[in-house]
């Protein structure tokens, strides 16, 4: 039996470049409106957009404007030194009144309702924390957002986020102020009915998945970005998977997990979280490559890719068909 | 303030022999009364509904391990061992959780599909041969006492002190009735036994034990505490195991259309063993300490004092469940059950555990065409696990 979905290619969308905004040293924030002067979709923070900058370039970047006002959105663009184009790109060519083509919005980095929130951002990995404190502080949760980086001058938002919520909640941590973040002493006390929302670049991530472990089973959520993209990394396209115990061919659109296209078309697999974090999906690879995106398996188990958690990891980029043992 | 006459009150004793020897009818009363009521012969408040299960589980800071998993708060009394991880609470919780998960996690286990497999395949080999064996004695007491010491790099003299342990560790969870005392008959042999073995000098190079130890060198966790985290291992990893793979089989060997088609998928076997333990949980219960003044199920709880949860109830409440709650159903999805506890204190051991009943699922499937039972099963008498004594099944071997 062979199932084959419809082909979805996703929604582009043209865009004008309204204004490029200068946060902080070395960040550009673009704000986009739409050619026609329609809306924007409707999107929910952590969600991302590609930015099509040439045929060959196309980059992630997560959203960071308000979710209420869809006329225009808006992504904040680090230039990182080793860049490998794109932010260099975003930098040097994009100029208001520019014509940009964009992907509708997606979200890899839901926010799940809970209770409180605990917010932890490094440096340019605070876009799309942005609208999650905005929707944590409508809906009346306890929250508090602890943002790292190197200095005041770099890091994009601080002001606008102290002055918007109070320092009792937005706490900002320069390191030529006040040193690092103290993870110790944010995450050495775990908190019942707390999420934690971590984006930063790996090495905080990776101190942030160790302290989390001594937090209940799920709590962690985090977004790994790359040296100069924000998110996601390589694959934005849909691939096939092909379940060698059942049989079944299946399509794995963008806006959907591994895990729910098999449990679509009837097939049982066996999860928890459905986060990345337990480990209970964990799924033999028979071929193909994977794009990790969990935080379960450790760096030597990705790189051995035998195999993967379908409830958050995709095939890598390139790799357009996965076998697994389901 | 309010009183304790606001929560409605239950009459029977939850360690009664007879509410322990046939557990479920006893819960279905007890979930009648509410799923928050107040036990008189405990002077503790039991939970029963799923949702409330679920929120004292979840909720670490209101519902506090501190005060240990039995009906006395070891804090005021003293306990007869150095409290575990189970019975703590963060930021001394979350030191040695994060040394625990550290050692014991996907990768980890994944690498014991080699060396668990072979005895399995021995064990069931020689069963298939027979006419009828007892699923207990004969498999599941056999299995994880062979596999699991291994896996933690224990020495092979003293393994028979590990499940007597386990059964002190366990029963202690409970009231000191005559339960307990017979559990702790010889508690002093099997202790030493079992703290020796947790000694670094004891361990074996390439155990989990020994990873534990390793993170002391990295200055993560005290001696004291790695002892405790191996012997958390030791007591925890044996006896739950062995009651998981009987309770599951005592399930299966009255579902001959879902062992027929297991048979035909063997890769199902997980979703079974996890319904299995929905329905037979052997973690039926514990306690823990209201830390502040709260509300639970409309219950006004006061600070300090014990709650009972009921795990096997949770597990069977037909407001999660639906009617059928009481029914093995292979199609049902039994993801949110609580037989491995739910949130900071979920077991640690959970992916060695189903990967142990796993392969011995499958390895029998492999070699057993049809397995009913022989004669009636005998349920254990324990404070708060749930399993068998005996269990007489009748076998064809497969062609």
């Amino acid at each position: 039996m062979t199932i084959t979905a419809p082909i979805q290619a996703p929604a582009i969308i043209d865009t004008v470049i309204d204004a490029v905004e200068h946060p902080a040293d070395g960040v550009a924030s673009l704000i986009l409106r739409r050619a026609d002067g329609s809306d924007f979709p409707q999107w929910a923070p952590g969600s991302h957009i590609d930015l099509y900058l040439t045929d060959e370039l196309t980059r992630q970047y997560s959203l960071c404007s308000p979710t209420d006002d869809l006329s225009t959105l808006r992504v904040g663009v680090l230039r990182t030194p080793d860049s490998r184009g794109g932010s260099a790109w975003v930098h040097d060519q994009l100029r208001a009144g520019g014509e940009l083509r964009i992907s509708a919005p997606r979200n890899n980095f839901p926010l799940v309702d809970s209770r409180k929130y605990l917010f932890l951002a490094g440096g340019i990995g605070i876009t799309p924390i942005i609208p999650m404190l905005r929707a944590a502080e409508a809906q009346g949760k306890e929250w508090t957002l602890y943002y790292g980086g190197r200095s005041r001058d770099t890091m994009a938002f601080a002001q606008q986020l102290e002055d918007e919520f109070g320092a009792q909640k937005v706490r900002i941590i320069a390191e030529d102020e006040s040193g690092r973040l103290d993870l110790q002493q944010i995450l050495g006390m775990p908190r019942a009915h707390m999420l934690v929302y971590a984006c930063g670049p790996g090495g905080m991530l990776g101190a942030v998945e160790d302290f989390c472990m001594g937090w209940p089973p799920g709590a962690l959520h985090t977004e790994r970005f790359a040296a100069d993209n924000l998110g996601v990394g390589g694959n934005t396209e849909p691939f096939e998977v092909q379940l060698a115990l059942t049989g079944t061919t299946l399509r794995v659109e963008t806006n959907q997990t591994i895990l729910e296209a098999a449990e679509e078309v009837g097939v049982r697999v066996l999860s928890s979280c459905r986060a990345g974090l337990c480990g209970t999906c964990e799924t033999r690879i028979i071929s193909g490559e994977a794009e990790h995106r969990d935080a379960a398996l450790s760096q030597a188990d990705k790189d051995a890719g035998d195999v993967m958690m379908v409830c958050v990891s995709r095939a890598a980029a390139g790799c357009s068909k996965l076998v697994l043992e389901l | 303030m309010s009183t304790t006459t606001q929560a409605p009150v239950f009459r029977e004793d939850p360690f009664d022999v007879a509410a322990i020897a046939d557990p479920y009818p006893f819960l279905e009363r007890l979930r009648a009364a509410g799923p928050v009521s107040y036990l008189e012969a405990t002077g503790s408040y039991a939970i029963s509904g799923y949702e409330e299960v679920y929120e004292v589980l979840t909720d670490f800071e209101t519902y506090s391990s501190a005060g240990g998993l039995g009906p006395r708060d070891i804090r005021k009394d003293e306990a007869w061992r150095p409290p575990s991880i189970l019975e703590s609470d963060p930021p001394i919780h979350t030191l040695m959780r994060r040394a625990l998960t550290g050692v014991i996690n996907p990768g980890t286990v994944r690498a014991l599909r080699g060396p668990f497999t072979p005895p399995a395949v021995e064990l069931t080999e020689q069963l298939a041969t027979l006419q009828g064996f007892d699923v207990v004695k004969d498999l599941a007491e056999k299995y994880p006492i062979r596999v699991f010491p291994d896996a933690v790099g224990t020495p092979e003299e003293g393994r028979e002190h590990l499940l007597p342990y386990g059964n002190m560790v366990f029963n202690a969870f409970g009231p000191e009735n005559y339960i307990f005392q017979q559990a702790f008959a010889e508690a002093d042999v099997h202790t030493a036994a079992v703290m020796h073995a947790c000694q670094r000098e004891s361990l074996s190079e390439n155990g989990f034990g020994a990873k534990i130890w390793a993170r002391v060198e990295d200055g993560l966790i005290t001696e004291q505490q790695a002892t405790l985290l191996v012997r958390a291992l030791l007591s925890a990893g044996v006896d739950t195991t062995i009651f998981g793979i009987g309770n599951t089989l005592s399930v299966l060997a009255r579902e001959p259309e879902v062992w027929a088609e297991l048979r035909r998928q063997p890769n199902l076997a997980k979703f079974a063993i996890d319904e299995a333990l929905r329905l037979e949980s052997p973690f039926q219960k514990f306690h823990r300490t209201v830390s502040v003044d709260t509300e639970l199920g409309g219950v006004h709880l006061p600070a300090g004092t014990k709650v009972l949860v009921f795990l096997g109830a949770a597990n069977r409440d037909p407001n999660k469940w639906g009617p059928d709650a009481d029914k093995f159903s292979f199609d049902r999805s039994s993801s949110g059950h609580v037989a491995f506890g739910m949130g900071l204190h979920q077991c640690v051991g959970q992916p060695i555990a189903r990967l142990e009943m796993e392969i011995v699922l499958q390895q029998l499937l492999e070699r057993v065409e049809t397995i009913t039972p022989a004669a009636p099963a005998v349920p254990i008498i324990h404070n708060v696990l749930r399993g068998f004594e005996s269990l007489p099944v009748t076998i064809t071997a497969a062609r």
